[in-house]
């Protein structure tokens, strides 16, 4: 049933059984490296989802073709229970693909990842149901769907639209798993903390639950609001210096910076409902104006090899 | 003739946009025939999640040769008008035909292959498309030009009998080649000819007929549950949504954790349905069983063992989080709850929400003093109104909006509130439109009738008021609300006091405003009921009729009478005293009669000396039957006096005397209704 959907090539010595966390990656890794993407690995910078990551937002601009596969750790302090909710983390990992210009086999190929990592098409339900995304902070948005799993959400599956204000020419094909839900299924497991890391009984809890713990009462609880509210300005302040001096790049990390911290900011329940508005349209102005100087700074290599292309 | 079969396959299309695009598929391709003379009464139309299909049958090999005739100038008219035919329509002077003195062009137009016309209708339909979301995708979409569809299109199938209609879209090439089932059978299938393709589709593994996969989920569904000795409760929404999301629907029922029982049904079947589109089911008794039927859309080798097992993890998943949220929302009194509410802004103009359930607690209350719903404890109507939105800060109610008024009875009610309070609570936002129930508990009328009472007026206060179809906040719903409380409950309420009450301030030209409103709306409410619009204007025309149920039995009893032969004869009567009235300027009062009254006059003041007294008594005792009675006591003087008497007497004083007659017969209707608002 499954013969037709490209298959990963397997690594020699995979141990019986379901994939480990890590070796789950490696495998994805694998598959998407053979249909020639490039793997990078996680920016070093904090962010609430893989969409924000540099590779993804601002590669999505302009007519150069874009292949490229990569974790990105995804922080979302709200999120946070203390490593005491079985599925709820303010720190998780995505699993990133991005594809430009979307290919037309995208389905198949992403079908061919989920089998490369072990779910049989013959016992498993697999839907595609629709789920437009929509993220206003980065001014974009896209038409695709939620994959369902046996009625569980496993990837985000996404042709975007627009980005940063800017309509994609052309459209990029972007795929977002959910590691741990992947994982959790694979290994049937109930809880995060008890997924096998590797195949040598490190479990996910023994990395990551005491992050949890003290994460979430930091985020909670313990970080200096008065601190964070600097931290903010001085991140906008300086997205604006950047701006200034036509660095798109620079600007985008100052972005995302200040971003984070205002989602530092709601988890410590210091923004009315009021406020919030205004802050995330801060946020707002400010990613779409480094993809703005982003734009800029590569519309001439843009046109001189893409004739005819415009924004 | 021969059929025509089009498929446009494509990446999955949302199931909710499935049957209007079934509707615009005929509607457009009809259209695009229509433009060449090809008519067709047999297209049927198909959707699955990956594909679009019609199939036309009996269509003609080729069009029809139509002769377009162009009418010219007179072959009188000046050289110049012939010239410019000629020009534009590119022909010569010897091409023409002339009839009974004029110019006509004619043109031939061959037959066409009805195989060309369809090569130019697919792409026509495909560029039309009027998909409610569509997207560019591909390489293609380096230019904002490219096509636009729902989802990436991926195939077209175009059979005219069993040849190809050769076309392209999208670098889409059309032929006979199609896709089964994703996963049974994922490779390339060649379909003959519209006659064979659902066959061999269902072969396939693919069910294209929507309907037939809704009936599978139907009678697969409720035939689990059976199994399982449990009744299915019926969702028709979700036998569509399930139906637009499988190719070959397989229905399997699962099973969740009896604990979960204990947070409330309706929490259930909501995070069920929305989240999941399962089906729940109930138990012989009536109750929720811990049991739900899923759609697959594969037919497993394990019988969908594993499936389920999926399944059932993910609900247990939601279930165990609203269980947490139930818990914790439990724990925290409905009090403190509502404490939350200054921080949610209700409107901007309007202050907070916690504002709002002040003004609602202050109305609930007075409606409640003033006996204006009656029965109703003044103190547990502020009670139940200061907790009515409590739950909006509840954990439950943030995941779950549509569950606001039900979770805060449900915590009302745990929490040691009245059973009263707790129903109050749960049931405030009733009635949500028309044919929702009505509340009728005394305590919950209070509520529900202040709260929509302080939006209308609030908002109205406030210079936010509906335009057009412009109705941001909901405030036509609210006072047919309004109308349809006061009226199910038969609550005699001054609605002008009401609505300055709700405004907290003294009257100003916006109460009238607010009460031409709510009239504006009961006219809508009551339309559906039979009651005419202009005997409500007839009434209401009055002045000072601002109960609403008073207004209503008044003209129901009007409308009873002007249906009768005395009263459509009245009206024609009254019409016409009315039209002199204006037409005479007379503006004078009863006046005294010295001369000897005509036997008809005389008649029409004796009748009028009695339905007056009697007319106004009934009017009194809100007895509008008894008032119509004593109108009908009327209309034989008027038509006699109409007959026989002539108003404009040259004798001034008789004329006087008649006009003052006249008025006074007007007078005398307008103690029951404003006549001249009736309308025929």
């Amino acid at each position: 049933m499954a013969a037709s959907h490209p298959s990963a090539e397997t690594p020699t010595q995979a141990p019986a059984g379901p994939l480990s966390f890590q070796r789950m990656i490696l495998t994805l890794h694998d598959y998407w490296s053979a249909h020639g993407c490039l793997i990078l690995q996680p920016y070093d910078m904090e962010m609430g989802a893989g969409t924000f990551h540099p590779a993804t937002t601002l590669r999505a601009l302009g007519p150069d073709p874009w292949n490229a596969a990569f974790v990105q750790p995804c922080r979302r302090p709200t999120d946070g229970r203390y490593g005491e909710n079985p599925n709820r983390l303010q720190h998780y990992y995505q699993y990133q693909v991005i594809l430009k210009p979307s290919p037309s086999d995208l389905q198949e190929l992403y079908l061919g990842s989920l089998a490369a990592i072990g779910i049989d098409f013959t016992r498993h339900d697999i839907r595609f149901v629709e789920d437009d995304w929509e993220s206003p902070t980065l001014g974009a948005w896209g038409l695709g769907w939620e994959v369902w799993c046996d009625g569980m959400e496993v990837t985000q599956f996404t042709y975007f639209q627009q980005m940063g204000g800017y309509d994609c020419k052309p459209v990029a094909g972007e795929l977002t798993y959910g590691l741990e839900r992947l994982a959790l299924y694979l290994q049937n497991k109930d809880s995060v903390y008890d997924l096998a890391f590797n195949d040598a009984g490190v479990s996910y809890g023994d990395v990551f639950l005491e992050n949890e713990r003290e994460m979430s009462k930091w985020n909670f609880e313990v970080a200096d609001t008065e601190r964070l509210f600097d931290l903010f300005r001085k991140a906008t302040a300086e997205c604006e210096n950047c701006l200034e001096a036509k660095l798109p790049i620079p600007a985008y990390e100052q972005a995302i910076k200040a971003s984070h911290v205002f989602n530092l900011l709601q988890a410590r329940g210091v923004i009315s409902v009021a406020e919030r508005q205004a802050y995330m349209g801060r946020v707002r102005d400010l990613a779409k104006g480094a993809c703005a100087a982003y734009m800029e700074k590569n519309a001439d290599g843009w046109q001189a090899r893409f004739p005819g292309w415009a924004a | 003739m021969a059929d025509f079969l089009l498929e446009l396959r494509s990446e999955e299309i949302p199931a909710r946009m499935q049957d209007k695009a079934r509707d615009d598929l005929a509607r457009l391709f009809a259209a695009e025939l229509a433009k060449s003379g090809l008519h067709t009464d047999a297209i049927v139309t198909f959707a699955t999640p990956r594909r679009l299909a019609l199939i036309a049958r009996d269509l003609p090999l080729a069009t029809a040769a139509v002769s377009e005739e162009t009418k010219g100038p007179k072959t009188s008219a000046p050289p110049q008008a012939l010239e410019g035919f000629l020009r534009k329509t590119g022909l010569t002077r010897e091409q023409l035909v002339e009839r009974d003195g004029v110019f006509f062009a004619v043109v031939e137009r061959a037959g066409r292959a009805t195989a060309e016309v369809l090569a130019e209708a697919i792409p026509a339909v495909i560029r039309a498309f009027p998909w409610p979301k569509s997207m560019r995708w591909g390489a293609a979409s380096l230019s904002t030009e490219s096509i636009r569809w729902v989802r990436p299109l991926q195939g077209i199938v175009a059979l005219f009998d069993e040849g190809i209609v050769p076309c392209e879209m999208a670098g889409v090439t059309s032929g006979a080649q199609t896709v089964g089932h994703r996963f049974h059978h994922p490779g390339v299938i060649t379909i003959g000819s519209a006659s064979d393709y659902v066959e061999k589709l269902h072969a396939c593994h693919v069910i294209v007929d929507q309907d037939e996969r809704r009936q599978i989920i139907a009678l697969g569904a409720t035939m689990a549950a059976r199994k399982a000795g449990l009744e299915l409760v019926r969702d028709e929404g979700l036998l569509t949504e399930n139906a637009g999301l499988t190719e070959w629907p397989v229905p399997l029922l699962g099973r969740f954790d009896e604990a979960f029982l204990a947070v409330p049904p309706e929490v259930i079947q909501l995070t069920a349905r929305v989240n999941q589109k399962y089906f729940v089911c109930r138990d012989m008794s009536g109750n929720l069983a811990n049991a739900f039927v899923c759609t697959a859309n594969i037919d497993a080798v394990d019988g969908g063992e594993k499936i389920v097992e999926g399944n059932q993890k993910v609900l247990a998943a939601r279930l165990s989080d609203a269980k947490f949220f139930y818990e914790t929302d439990l724990k925290v009194p409905l009090a403190d709850q509502a404490a939350k509410l200054d921080r949610i802004v209700f409107h901007e103009k309007l202050g907070t929400v916690a504002d709002k359930v002040e003004r609602v607690a202050k109305l609930a209350e007075w409606l409640a003093s003033e006996g204006i719903v009656p029965s109703c404890d003044p103190a547990l109507a502020r009670r139940a109104a200061e907790l009515c939105k409590a739950d909006l800060v509840t954990g439950m109610v943030g995941e779950f909006p549509e569950l606001q008024g039900l979770m805060g009875g449900y915590y009302a009610a745990a929490q040691g509130e009245p059973a009263a309070v707790a129903e109050a609570i749960r049931d405030h936002y009733k009635p949500v439109g028309q044919g929702d129930d009505v509340p009728t508990a005394p305590l919950t009328v209070a509520v529900s009738l202040a709260d929509k009472l302080d939006s209308v007026a609030q908002f109205f206060a406030a210079g936010l008021k509906p335009s057009g179809s412009k109705d941001p906040f909901a405030l036509r719903r609210a006072a047919l609300g309004i109308a349809a409380l006061v009226l199910t409950n038969k609550l005699r309420m001054p609605l002008y006091a009401a609505t300055i009450t709700a405004i907290g301030s003294l009257p100003d030209a916006g109460s009238t405003e607010i009460l031409d409103f709510l009239i504006d709306r009961l006219k809508v409410q009551q339309r559906e009921a039979g009651v005419r619009h202009d005997l409500i204007d007839a009434v209401f025309a009055l002045g000072g009729e601002d109960d609403l149920v008073r207004l209503l039995a008044r003209v129901h009893a009007l409308q009873a009478f002007v249906g009768t032969e005395d009263g459509a004869n009245l009206l024609a009567g009254y019409k016409r005293a009315a039209n002199i009235l204006k037409k005479e300027g007379f503006a004078g009062s009863d006046v005294a009669t010295d001369y000897t009254l005509e036997p008809a006059e005389a008649a029409l003041v004796a009748a009028l000396d009695a339905a007056e007294p009697a007319s106004a008594d009934a009017v009194a005792r809100e007895d509008f039957e008894a008032a119509m009675a004593a109108l009908a006591m009327l209309r034989a003087p008027i038509d006699t006096f109409f007959e026989s008497v002539i108003v404009n007497d040259p004798d001034p004083a008789k004329r006087t005397a008649r006009l003052a007659l006249l008025a006074r017969v007007r007078g005398a209707v307008h103690g029951v209704a404003d006549f001249s608002r009736i309308e025929g």
